[in-house]
C-alpha cells in the first residue's frame, strides 16, 4: 500500500503547486478598512443579496453577498469616498427593494463603516437606476444595519417582476456550480468511509469545519498568508484523520463494536468537537484576511470573481485526480476491492486496515480543504459543520452512498439545485430542497444514482 | 462557592421539566430504537411539530387548546409516514440520514421570516397555554420532599410526571404484547419475522408513529412549561441529548429514560452551577474559561458521555447487555 501513500503525497504535491500558482494572480493587501452592514426586511435577515462596492472613479473594488444573518463586509484597499450598491434583482421575492440601491459613504483609516439600506422605503416601487451622486440616504455609522419595519402587506413587487431573468437564473447557476465543486469535494470522504468500513459519519461536518477554523487561526491569528495557512491546514487535516483511525476508530472496530454503535459514538464526536470550537473559537463568524477583496469577471454567461475560478479550479482538480487514483493506481483499486468486499479483499491479500485509514487521511484532509473554500465563500463560524452536513448527506445519496464518484457528482447537483432553488422558495429555506432531493431520490432510486442496488437493503 | 445553592439547583433538576420533556423524548427513542431498532435521528422534529401544532391552533388560529393537542400529535404521525415511507425498506443508516436532515429542515421552516404570520419567525409563538394554567387546582406554593415550587411550577411538573409515568405504562403494556414482541424480533433478525409472515414494514412505521407521539407530548411539555415556544430549542442536540438519556438509563428497558432524564439533568446542572461558580469565584484563571464558556463545556461533557457510555457499557446503567443488540441488519 506504499502506493496509496505516495498518492496522497502526489496529490497534496499537485495541490501546493495549484495554491502556489495562484499565489501570484491573487495576491491582494490585507484589508484595514471595509464597509459592511445587515440587510433585513421586517426585523429577518435577507440571505444571497449582491452589494458592490466601486470607488469614487467607478472602478468596482468588491462584491459581497449577504449570509445567513444577512450580513455583508467588502474590505476596501484604503481609505477613501466608495459608492456601495445594492442588486435589486438578487433580493428575494416578497422582499421590496430599498428606496436607494446606491449609498456614498467616506471611509476612514482603519474604520469598519457601516452601511444601511432601507428596504421598501418608496413602496415597492421599482428601483430607480443607480445614482451614486445621490446620497440623500446618508449612512448610519456604527449603525448594526438597515433594520428597517417596511409598511404593512403591500410588499409583494409588481407582477412583471417575479419572472426570473436569464441572467439572475445563470448567475444562480454559476454560484451553484461554485458550491457544488466543494461540496463533492467534502462529500467525498464521507462516501469513501462509508464504502470502505461501512460506516456513516455523522463527525464528517465537523471535520469540514475543523479545516476551515484551523485556517483562520493560522491565517489570522498567528499571521501567515493563507496559501500557505491552507497547505498547512490540510496537512493537520490528515494528520487529524490518521489520528482518528488509529487512536479511535481502529480500536473499536477491533473491539468488535457495531456499526449503529459507532454512528451514535460520531454523534459524540459530533457534539464534542462542535462544542469544542464553540468554546475555542467563540460563535462569531469570521473571515479570512486575504481574497475577500476581489473583482468579479464574466465568463460567457457567467460572473465570478477570481477567487472563485480557482476555488472551483482546486476543487475539480482534485475530484479528477482522486477519481485517478482509484481507477489507476494499485492503492486505488485496493480502496476499491475493500469496499466492494473487505473480507474478499483481505483474504487476497490487501491490508484492510490500512487501505482503510488512508481514506481516512485522504476523505479528512479533502474535507478540511473543503472547509477552508466554504469559509472563504461564506465565513467561518462553529455551526458551519451542521449546515453542510445536511448538504453531504443530500449529495451521497442522490449519487449513491459509498461511492466515490456518486458524492461528487451528487456535491455538483445539490449544489446547483440548492442555489437554482431560490428562483421559487425563499433562500432561507433553500436547504429544504436537499430534503426533497433525499426523499424523492430514495421513493425512486434507492440506490443512487450511480449506487448498486445490493448495498441498499 | 456556596455548595447548599449548588446542591439544591441540582437536586431541583432531577424533577425539572426538562428531565420531564426529555424523558417523554427519550420514551419515544426507546420506542423506536431501543425496542425496533430504528435509528431515528429526528426526535427534535417530532416535538417541534408537535410543540408547534399546538401552538399554532391556539396562538395563530384561535381555536381551542385541546384540537391543538389534537393536530400536534397528528402532525407527528403524519412526519412518522413521511420519513418512514422513503426509508423504512432500507438499511438503518438512511432512517438516521433523512430524519437528522428533516428536523433541520423543519426547524427552518419554522423560524423562516415568510411563514411569520403562521409559526412567528424565529421569535415563535407565545399565548397558547392559558387553558392549560386556568386548570391549576394549586393556589400557593407546594413542598414535595425537599423541594418547593411555586403554583405554575408544580401544575407543570404534576402533570408532566404523570404523562411520564403513563406513557412508561403505555409502553410497558405494549411491549409485553405480541405486538411489542414482534418489535423486538425485528430488532433482532428483520428477515426470520418476515418469513414468518410479518409485515415488517407497517410495524416499522407503527413504531416510528408511536415513538413520535412520544415526542409530540415532548413538545407538549416544552412548550406549555416555558408558556412560549421558540424554534431553535429543537436543534439537532435535542435528538443527541434525548439519545445520550436514554442510553444512560439503559435502551429497551421501560424505566431506562425516566432513569437515564434524572440522572443526566442532576449530573449536567451540577456542572454548570459548579463550573459558573468557579469560574465566578476565580478558580479558573479568567483566560482559560469564562461564563460564556461553561455551556460549550457542557455539551462537550455529553458528547464524551455518549462516547464514553457506547464504547464501555453500551446497556447503559440498567439495560440488559443481551437484549440489547444494536446491531442487526
Amino acid at each position: 500500500m506504499r502506493t496509496l501513500s505516495k498518492a496522497v503525497l502526489g496529490l497534496l504535491a499537485m495541490l501546493a503547486v495549484a495554491l502556489l500558482g495562484a499565489a501570484p494572480a491573487l495576491a491582494q493587501e490585507e484589508a484595514d478598512e471595509t464597509v459592511g452592514g445587515v440587510i433585513r426586511h421586517e426585523r429577518d435577515p435577507v440571505e444571497g443579496v449582491t452589494l458592490t462596492v466601486t470607488d469614487a472613479d467607478g472602478a468596482e473594488v468588491g462584491t459581497a453577498e449577504t449570509d445567513a444573518e444577512g450580513q455583508w463586509r467588502v474590505p476596501l484597499p484604503s481609505p477613501g469616498e466608495y459608492v456601495v450598491t445594492l442588486d435589486v434583482d438578487t433580493l428575494p421575492e416578497g422582499v421590496p427593494p430599498p428606496g436607494e440601491p446606491a449609498i456614498t459613504t467616506t471611509v476612514g483609516g482603519n474604520q469598519d463603516r457601516s452601511v444601511a439600506f432601507r428596504l421598501g422605503e418608496r413602496g415597492g416601487a421599482p428601483a430607480p437606476a443607480p445614482t451614486p451622486q445621490d446620497d440623500a440616504e446618508a449612512p448610519v455609522q456604527g449603525a448594526p444595519g438597515a433594520d428597517v419595519e417596511t409598511e404593512g402587506e403591500a410588499l409583494e413587487e409588481p407582477g412583471g417582476t417575479q419572472t426570473a431573468r436569464p441572467a439572475q437564473i445563470w448567475q444562480l447557476v454559476s454560484n451553484g456550480l461554485r458550491f457544488g465543486l466543494i461540496l463533492g469535494l467534502a462529500s467525498l470522504g464521507l462516501s469513501l468511509i462509508f464504502g470502505t468500513i461501512g460506516l456513516v459519519n455523522f463527525s464528517h461536518g465537523e471535520l469540514v469545519a475543523f479545516g476551515a477554523i484551523t485556517a483562520w487561526y493560522l491565517n489570522v491569528s498567528a499571521g501567515i498568508h493563507l496559501l500557505w495557512a491552507a497547505l498547512i491546514t490540510i496537512v493537520l487535516a490528515a494528520i487529524f484523520g490518521w489520528a482518528q483511525d488509529r487512536g479511535f476508530w481502529r480500536p473499536l472496530r477491533n473491539r468488535g463494536t457495531g456499526l449503529i454503535t459507532m454512528m451514535i459514538i460520531s454523534v459524540g464526536v459530533l457534539l464534542f468537537l462542535r462544542f469544542f470550537y464553540l468554546f475555542v473559537f467563540g460563535g462569531e463568524r469570521q473571515q479570512y484576511r486575504q481574497f475577500v477583496i476581489q473583482s468579479s469577471m464574466v465568463i460567457g454567461p457567467f460572473r465570478w470573481a477570481q477567487r472563485d475560478l480557482w476555488i472551483m479550479g482546486i476543487s475539480a482538480v482534485l475530484m479528477i485526480a482522486v477519481s485517478l487514483v482509484l481507477l489507476r493506481t494499485r492503492a486505488g483499486k485496493a480502496v476499491r476491492a475493500v469496499s466492494d468486499n473487505p473480507a474478499l479483499a483481505a483474504s487476497s491479500g490487501i491490508y484492510v486496515d490500512r487501505v482503510v485509514t488512508n481514506v481516512w487521511v485522504v476523505g479528512t484532509a479533502l474535507a478540511g480543504l473543503a472547509g477552508i473554500l466554504f469559509g472563504l465563500i461564506q465565513a467561518v463560524d462553529y455551526l458551519m459543520g451542521v449546515r453542510i452536513l445536511l448538504l453531504i448527506f443530500a449529495a451521497v445519496i442522490l449519487g449513491g452512498l459509498g461511492t466515490a464518484w456518486g458524492a461528487m457528482l451528487g456535491g455538483i447537483v445539490v449544489g446547483i439545485l440548492v442555489e437554482v432553488s431560490t428562483l421559487v422558495i425563499p433562500s432561507e429555506l433553500k436547504y429544504a430542497g436537499a430534503l426533497g432531493i433525499m426523499v424523492i431520490i430514495l421513493l425512486i432510486r434507492p440506490q443512487g444514482l450511480l449506487g448498486r442496488r445490493e448495498r441498499v437493503g | 462557592m456556596d455548595w447548599g445553592f449548588i446542591l439544591d439547583n441540582s437536586l431541583r433538576a432531577i424533577v425539572g421539566q426538562e428531565a420531564i420533556v426529555f424523558a417523554l423524548a427519550a420514551i419515544g427513542l426507546n420506542v423506536q430504537f431501543g425496542y425496533t431498532g430504528l435509528l431515528n435521528f429526528g426526535q427534535a422534529a417530532f416535538a417541534a411539530v408537535g410543540g408547534y401544532g399546538l401552538a399554532t391552533i391556539v396562538a395563530t388560529f384561535g381555536l381551542p387548546f385541546w384540537f391543538g393537542l389534537l393536530v400536534g400529535i397528528a402532525g407527528a404521525m403524519l412526519l412518522a409516514l413521511l420519513l418512514g415511507i422513503p426509508t423504512l425498506r432500507l438499511r438503518a443508516d438512511y432512517l438516521a440520514i433523512v430524519t437528522i436532515a428533516a428536523s433541520e429542515i423543519i426547524r427552518l421552516v419554522f423560524r423562516s421570516s415568510t411563514l411569520r404570520d403562521t409559526f412567528g419567525g424565529s421569535g415563535g409563538l407565545t399565548g397558547f397555554t392559558n387553558t392549560f394554567f386556568d386548570l391549576n387546582p394549586f393556589d400557593d406554593r407546594v413542598g414535595f420532599g425537599p423541594w418547593t415550587f411555586g403554583p405554575r411550577d408544580a401544575w407543570v411538573l404534576t402533570v408532566g410526571w404523570v404523562l411520564v409515568l403513563l406513557s412508561c405504562l403505555v409502553v410497558w403494556a405494549l411491549m409485553r404484547s405480541p405486538w411489542g414482541r414482534v418489535l423486538k424480533a425485528i430488532r433482532e433478525d428483520e428477515d426470520a419475522v418476515r418469513s414468518l409472515g410479518k409485515n415488517v414494514y407497517a410495524y416499522k412505521m407503527q413504531s416510528l408513529a408511536l415513538g413520535g407521539i412520544f415526542g409530540a407530548l415532548a413538545g407538549f411539555m416544552f412548550s406549555i412549561a416555558n408558556a412560549a415556544i421558540q424554534p431553535d430549542l429543537y436543534q439537532p442536540t435535542f435528538t443527541f441529548y434525548a439519545y445520550t438519556i436514554l442510553i444512560l438509563g439503559g435502551a429497551a428497558r421501560v424505566f431506562g429514560p425516566v432513569v437515564g432524564a434524572m440522572i443526566f439533568w442532576f449530573v449536567l446542572q451540577l456542572l454548570a452551577t459548579t463550573l459558573e461558580a468557579g469560574v465566578r469565584a476565580d478558580i479558573f484563571p479568567f483566560s482559560l474559561m469564562t461564563t460564556n464558556q461553561v455551556g460549550s463545556v457542557r455539551f462537550m461533557l455529553v458528547g464524551l458521555i455518549l462516547i464514553l457510555l457506547l464504547i464501555f457499557r453500551p446497556q447503559g446503567i440498567f439495560g440488559n447487555r443481551k437484549e440489547l443488540v444494536f446491531d442487526v441488519r
